[in-house]
């Protein structure tokens, strides 16, 4: 394969066939065709952004908020630049603190003196703040997949099971995470009580809340993946005789695999939403987390930062559904994958 | 090599007084009923049918995939009680499983059947089964990068590589374009020939009964189908489609077994053949036929 096929295919992969023109472009394949694809698959939304950019520009400067005008896109971008700049500040200050640290440590080394050696306290940044939401998202989503799936696929060999998980499943479905959050954190601060927690409290409250509303895309989607599996496949196993392991690893698994990643994909998409609202009750230093200290600042770069936060929430979101996306068709055997 | 009513023994394959039927209370419909069928070993016997008749339901008694309502079937004797490997099917659908590559298919059902084996040995034997199919350049190729006739092809190496004792064919060329269907004919007479094994073949198609079996048996309509009178075929091995064209006792065959359908159907109907009755799906396999079976 050339390069250029590799490269259209990952792009295929990815759900990015948006940009396939332009690798083809890049490539000089038939130029004029090329350019009239990109123009319909790139230009026209390009266009709707601009026309969003401009729309949100000339209404915010004509509202008044209680703490200052609300931001247009330049605001938001300086508050962006902003973070960034923080960030960068932070990290300069830890490594000056830890080579003040390593030197009095190798000063008290060498005079035979005992060391205590101190961690840097310092804040957590905007991008401490997204690597912690990530953690916690995945946590979660760990942890719903890990019951979800084994479930689904026993509800999915067992219709009598399903018929009495279904009406839990239906009333369980529907819950706000913000229902759930409260019992979860009661229950995990008199439950999980070591002296030296591995991890935080918040950052399990929040997995937990995770988990629990992410939970039924894939539990659904996986006992209709298994119950729908092609009869002959299973009349293989049949007649093969296959012993009830191989029959579950080599049949069942794989042929339900797209319906299972497909609830997979939905239950990220659940799973990042109802992540801000977890952070922001169970104080989960994430994103949920940075929005809410925001709010309670009140200062006049509120909005515009909450605004970055809103951008990169859709961002990151936008991307883990892309990425669900490319392992879905990957493992999907039928269609074109 | 066809059975005679004194032969010694009992028969490999037989089944007995066998009904099946689906549903329940009103909507009960009964499919198969007083089915009578021996095979000796190494017999090929045809069930010949039209669609509907029942005659995936026969297959699916024989594999041990549905239980019969009444009667007994045996293998070498023993009572059929459940799927096993010693009866290797090749379903209508193929049944491929599409995230297997052609090999992974074929060894699957080795590994399965062979759990004993060193595994250079179950490789071996996957490998030598792929290539009998004449696929060893497809090997690695996913069943939907495979036209049907090759789909077919592996198929019919999954159900060979598991030695089972007999093979159970659910018309297993239905799919196919006459031409595939042609050259697949072929190819199962030369395998069945080397291999040797007893073989149930169901099909639609009395033209590829006549070519592949020592016996025709036609199923009469459903429902309550039952087996009518056995045909033997007597004709030379191998038998070149081209030279059979032209054999009187092929043509005297074709038109025995055929026009036995055609009377089926029209008892079936209350009508008269040629008239409203649905014509058994005869597929001609080029125009000569055509014009043989109107003249005749």
């Amino acid at each position: 394969m050339s390069v250029k096929q590799r490269v259209i295919r990952g792009l295929e992969l990815g759900g990015l066939e948006l940009f396939v023109p332009l690798v083809r472009l890049v490539a000089r394949e038939e130029p004029g065709e090329q350019l009239r694809a990109l123009a319909r698959a790139l230009g026209v939304p390009a266009l709707a952004l601009l026309a969003f950019l401009g729309i949100w520009s000339a209404a915010a400067s004509r509202i008044e908020a209680s703490i200052g005008s609300v931001p247009g896109p330049v605001a938001v971008w300086d508050a962006a630049r902003g973070l960034v700049a923080d960030h960068l500040a932070e990290r300069a200050k830890q490594r000056e603190f830890e080579e003040r640290m390593a030197a009095a440590k190798a000063a008290a080394a060498a005079e035979g003196r005992p060391f205590r050696e101190r961690r840097y306290a310092g804040s957590p940044t905007y991008f401490d703040q997204i690597a912690t939401s990530l953690e916690t998202v995945f946590a979660g989503f760990l942890l719903a997949s890990l019951v979800a799936v084994p479930l689904g696929i026993v509800c999915g060999t067992s219709s009598t099971l399903y018929a009495a998980m279904n009406p839990l499943i239906q009333i369980m479905k529907p819950v706000s995470p913000l229902a759930w959050l409260p019992i979860v954190m009661i229950l995990v601060s008199s439950l999980y009580t070591t002296s030296d927690p591995l991890f935080p409290k918040s950052f399990v409250s929040s997995s937990i809340t995770v988990a629990l509303c992410s939970l039924w895309p894939t539990l659904v989607n996986t006992a209709v993946g298994v119950a729908s599996i092609d009869k002959d496949h299973l009349n293989v196993a049949r007649v093969l005789k296959l012993p009830w392991k191989t029959r579950l690893r080599r049949i069942v698994v794989p042929a339900s695999l797209p319906y299972i990643f497909t609830g997979l994909r939905l239950s990220l998409g659940v799973g990042w939403m109802v992540l801000i609202a977890a952070e922001m009750l169970s104080q989960n230093p994430g994103l949920g987390k940075f929005v809410w200290d925001m709010f309670q600042n009140g200062s006049s770069d509120t909005l515009s930062r909450i605004l970055v936060a809103v951008f990169t929430i859709g961002l990151i979101g936008f991307a883990l559904d892309r990425t669900m996306v490319a392992l879905q068709r990957i493992v999907s055997h039928d269609a074109h994958a | 090599m066809t059975r005679t009513p004194d032969a010694a023994g009992p028969p490999f394959l037989e089944l007995r007084g066998v009904a099946k039927s689906f549903g329940h209370g009103a909507r009960r419909t009964s499919v198969l009923r007083d089915v009578d069928l021996a095979l000796d070993e190494g017999e090929l016997v045809a069930i010949v049918g039209f669609s509907g008749s029942g005659k995936t339901t026969l297959v699916s008694l024989i594999a041990g995939l549905l239980a019969p309502d009444a009667g007994t079937i045996r293998l070498r004797g023993a009572p059929v009680r459940g799927p096993g490997p010693d009866r290797g099917v090749v379903f209508q659908s193929y049944a491929l499983l599409p995230w297997l590559s052609v090999l992974g298919n074929v060894q699957l059902a080795v590994d399965a059947v062979h759990a004993d084996w060193p595994r250079g040995r179950r490789r071996e034997h996957a490998q030598r089964y792929v290539e009998l199919v004449g696929l060893g350049h497809a090997a690695k190729k996913r069943p939907r990068e495979l036209s049907g006739g090759m789909r077919q092809r592996v198929a019919v190496a999954r159900a060979l590589a598991m030695d089972p004792a007999m093979l159970l064919l659910d018309e297993p060329l239905g799919a196919l374009d006459a031409l595939t269907r042609a050259s697949l004919q072929d190819e199962i007479e030369r395998i069945f020939r080397a291999e040797r094994k007893t073989v149930v073949l169901v099909t639609n198609d009395v033209d590829e009964a006549l070519r592949l079996a020592d016996r025709i048996v036609p199923l009469r309509p459903g429902p309550g189908a039952t087996l009518g009178p056995s045909f033997e075929v007597k004709l030379e091995r191998p038998r070149d489609r081209a030279a059979l064209n032209h054999d009187i006792t092929f043509k005297k065959l074709r038109n025995e077994v055929t026009g036995y359908l055609l009377e089926l159907a029209s008892q079936r109907s209350g009508g008269t053949p040629g008239g409203g009755p649905p014509l058994p799906p005869l597929r001609p396999l080029d125009l000569r036929h055509v014009d043989t079976r109107r003249s005749a």
